[in-house]
This record gives structure tokens, sequence and C-alpha cells, in this order.
């Protein structure tokens, strides 16, 4: 008569064929639901743009901070850190000295200024020329302009790196503006937070508006949800198409917003390229990388999926058949 | 097959629908259940697909007791039982092979196997050839035989049907009971709810006559 129920028949199942299931399911699902988002191109295009605006925000301000930080860049000469050797080293020493500071990971380029030319410099610079023509020797040391890797740019490594060269044996004075440098950070660390804080409130959006369609969408779908409910339905299989349908509003949502950032730069090449141009700066915008991509529709494919997941979490439960 | 032990159920508004009641189906019968509407024939279907759960007692049904299977586990529980409903609760956005194949599908069974099942419960049904049909193109009567294949699609060992007759006329319905008839004969425990007592009578199978959510002849054993 009876056959035994329950977990029994799904353990008699070996597990490639239970894997065979379970991706043909996901195939059928993830291909389902793209289908149900093109049949309502309007509505689902609405709800699409919206979260393209949502994710676009976020990654409009990240750009305008990196390029902020790239334009900053060229005033970060400042945080060149002079290494004057002890007086009595050899030019040639310096040399060598100068070529092993290069060798570091943390630096890209060092100038070896030379005692004489320092000389040369202050006479043409401070015009005391006769009254240093008065000294029998040059007074000044060898120095050497060391410039950090902008990577170790940040004030912890440039006072590391600092701490670094006083070690070296011939150095006698290393000076670095690093109040400066610890300032203008702050000021880039105040904008990135700012960044930061609006990327949480619109991905809160994103879930929000997600997480509103799907519910509409299960409400709308509720008589076919009570009856594959009285037919044997797992609550996953269920929730399936609803995760899927999540997962290409946010995938397309951020396809969407990554066309926004791209014609905003396209936009903005001219006018920037311009206004460069009368300042002589060959200053270009720079695009978000292939890792920010990346990142924003990763992210949204996420967020997408999550919103459904809480939605259906809360409203599936709700529809029982009677 | 199906056991009630003094089982009650009331509603949260107050009304009790069923009281005290016992009885028990064995294997591989065809039981009718009657009474007014009211009589609490809906709620002891419910109980026994765990649309509801009782108030008090016990409801073991494929030797399994309801009361210990958690939420978690009643879509399996349900797939062992075949529901047919007065209004057949078909998709109408789906077509007739689909609306069948449903049950497989959730099962997982695979595709040319589901082919090969819906093809066989629609022959059993005389629907054969209309796989391609969508619901509101059938007759009601036609509609009423795509929820029976659902039902028996994935060869459940018990049928139960709520008033599968309730739309139907006359001579339809005695061909729906007869369908019922044929899958009993097969081996499947039938329970079908039905207020129509001429039909019930004709088919000279065992009743359970429910009178305010009590049996009416508790004793009742055998068909007249």
């Amino acid at each position: 008569m009876a056959r035994k129920p329950d977990r029994k028949r799904e353990q008699k199942r070996p597990f490639a064929q239970r894997l065979r299931i379970w991706t043909s399911r996901h195939v059928q699902n993830c291909v389902g639901a793209l289908g149900r988002l093109w049949r309502q191109p309007f509505s689902n295009g609405m709800t699409i743009i919206v979260i393209g605006i949502a994710l676009a925000l976020p990654a409009a301000l990240h750009l305008m901070v990196k390029n902020g930080s790239a334009l900053g860049g060229r005033w970060e000469s400042v945080v060149d850190i002079s290494v004057y050797l002890k007086q009595g080293v050899s030019e040639q020493d310096a040399m060598r000295i100068a070529d092993s500071i290069l060798q570091k990971q943390e630096v890209t380029e060092v100038e070896l200024i030379p005692a004489d030319q320092a000389l040369e410099n202050f006479r043409r610079a401070s015009g005391f020329g006769a009254a240093l023509d008065a000294l029998s020797d040059n007074p000044l040391p060898h120095a050497i302009v060391v410039r950090p890797d902008p990577e170790y740019a940040s004030p912890e490594a440039v006072i590391d790196l600092g701490t670094a060269l006083q070690e070296i044996p011939e150095a006698d004075i290393v000076q670095q503006d690093t109040e400066w440098v610890e300032r203008f950070h702050a000021i880039l660390d105040v904008v990135r937070r700012g960044v930061l804080v609006a990327a949480v409130l619109l991905a809160l959006a994103v879930l929000i508006i997600v997480g509103n369609t799907i519910r509409l969408d299960i409400e709308n779908r509720r008589e076919e949800i009570e009856v594959t409910k009285l037919v044997g339905a797992t609550d996953g299989f269920i929730r399936r198409p609803f995760l899927y349908s999540g997962f290409w509003y946010g995938l397309s949502g951020a396809l969407v917003a990554v066309l926004l950032v791209l014609a905003s730069l396209w936009l903005l090449a001219g006018p920037v390229g311009r206004l460069a141009g009368f300042y002589g700066s060959d200053f270009e915008l720079e695009g978000l990388g292939p890792r920010a991509y990346a990142v924003l529709l990763v992210g949204g494919a996420f967020l997408g999926w999550f919103g459904s997941w809480v939605a259906a979490a809360r409203h599936l439960r709700r529809i029982e058949p009677t | 097959m199906i056991r009630f032990e003094q089982v009650s159920k009331r509603y949260p508004r107050g009304q009790e629908a069923l009281s005290n009641l016992s009885f028990h189906v064995t294997p591989g019968e065809m039981v009718f259940l009657t009474g007014h509407s009211g009589a609490g024939k809906s709620t002891l279907l419910k109980l026994i697909a765990l649309l509801e759960r009782p108030t008090r007692g016990r409801v073991i049904v494929n030797g399994q007791n309801t009361k210990r299977l958690n939420r978690r586990r009643i879509p399996r529980f349900r797939r062992n039982i075949g529901i047919v409903f007065q209004n057949h609760k078909l998709l109408n956005d789906r077509s007739v092979y689909e609306n069948v194949a449903l049950p497989l599908i959730i099962d997982g069974i695979g595709r040319k196997e589901t082919g090969r099942r819906v093809r066989a419960a629609l022959d059993q049904v005389g629907l054969l050839g209309k796989e391609n049909r969508v619901p509101m193109e059938l007759s009601i009567g036609q509609q009423q035989r795509v929820g029976i294949a659902r039902a028996v699609v994935s060869k459940p060992a018990l049928l139960i049907a709520d008033e599968p007759t309730g739309n139907l006329d006359p001579d339809l319905s005695v061909e729906v009971m007869r369908l019922f008839a044929r899958f009993n004969d097969v081996g499947v425990t039938v329970v079908i709810a039905s207020h129509d007592l001429s039909l019930v009578h004709q088919l000279g199978r065992r009743v359970l006559t429910l009178e305010e959510g009590r049996l009416a002849q508790p004793e009742n054993t055998d068909g007249p």
C-alpha cells in the first residue's frame, strides 16, 4: 500500500541525481525570472532605472573622490622628504646612498642635490652672494630629496619612511612636512567617509525598492503560490523564482548604473579637458576602473537578491492555502 | 490509512467545527463524507491535508501522527496526498500539461519521466490530446478532470476530494465519481466530501455522515 513518505524518498536518490535536479532547477528559475522581467518591459524597466540611479550615485561620488585625490596627487611633492647628509660625506657616497634609497619599494624618485649646487641655488635665491663668497668652505651638506610612492603616501607610511631614512648612518637631518600631509589626508578621509555613508543609505534604498517590487510580485502570484503549496512545494521551491527576479533586478540596475557613469564621464570629459587646458594642465578624468565596475555589478546583484530574500521571507510565509 | 482519535477543531472565531470525532479509514478504502454545509466536512479534509491543525485529539495519516510534523515537513507530507477541489484550483496562465506536471516538477522528476506520467494521468481521465490547451478553453467537467489528473499524477496513496462534483451536472457528476472509483480499484484510498446524497448512495460505498461536527452513526461500518 502506502509508500513510506517523507525523508526516505529523498535519501534514496543518489547524490549525482540530486545535484542534477538542483542544477536544472536553478538554471530554469534563472532563465525563467529573466523571461518574466522581459515580459513587462515598461514597469520593470522603471524599477531597474530607479535601482540604477540609486547605484550610480555612490559610484559617481566615488569617482569625484578618486579624481580629487588624483588632482591632489599633483601637489603631493609636498610630502617629499629631504635627507641632509652629514658634513664630510663625499659626493660619490651621497650618490651611492641615493641609489640605495631608490631601491626601497616605498620610494618612486630620488634627487641628489650636491652641496655645490645647493650653494649655487642659495646664492641665487638669497642674495647673500658676497657674504657667501667670504666663506672658505661650503657650509651646506649634500641633500637627497625622496619622493614616496603614492601608495605609501599615507601619513603613517611617510613617518615610517622618515624614521627608516633617519637610520642611515650618513644621514644628519631628515625633514618632512607631515603636518600638511596629515591634513590633506584627513580631508580626503572625511570625504571618503561621506561617500561610504551615502553608499550605505543608497544600498538600503535599493533593498527597499527591490523588496517592495518583489512584495507586489508575490501578491500578484498569490493564487499560484497557494496551489504550489497545496501540491507539496517547499518554501525554498516557492522562494527561488523570486530570488532570481531580485538578482536580475539588481544586476540590470547595476548595468544601468555603469551606463550612467560612463555617460557622465563622456559628457564631462570635454569641459574638464578645456578647463584644465586654461591652467596649462593635462589633467584627464579617470574612470572607475575594472575593480570598481566589478564591485558595482556584484554588489547590485547581491542587493537585489538580498532584498527579495527579505521580502520573500516576510510575505511568502503568510500565504497559506485554505 | 486515516485515523482520527477524539479530534476537535475550534476556529479562532469560536465556533467548534468538529467535536470529539473518531473514525478510521483503512488502506484501499473509498469513503464518502456527507452532511449539510457547515457540518465540518471541509474542516475534516483540511485536517487530513494539514491545511489546519486539530485543537484537540490525534490525526494519523499514512502512519504519521500529524502533530509531530512541523512546518518544514508539511510539503513532503502533502506530496503523498492527492487533493481535488470543488473549484479545481488550476493555474489559468499555464497549459493543461504544465498544471498536471506541477507536482512532479516540485518533486524533481526528470523531464522524460514527467512527460510519460502526465500523459498517463491525462489518459486516465480521458483528456489525452488536450495537453497544450489552457484550462479556460476546456469545459467545467474537463477542468475538474484536469484537477483530478494533477491529484493522481504523483501516484499518491491517498486521494481526498472536497465537493468534486459541486459545479457539475448529474451526468458529469456520475462520470467523475466513477473516475474516483477506478482509482480506488487500483488500491488508492479515497475520501470524498459530497452533499449529493443520491449520488453517494448510488455508488454504494461506506458513508460517514457529519452533523454539527459529530458522526451521525458512529458505528457505521460498510456501505448499504
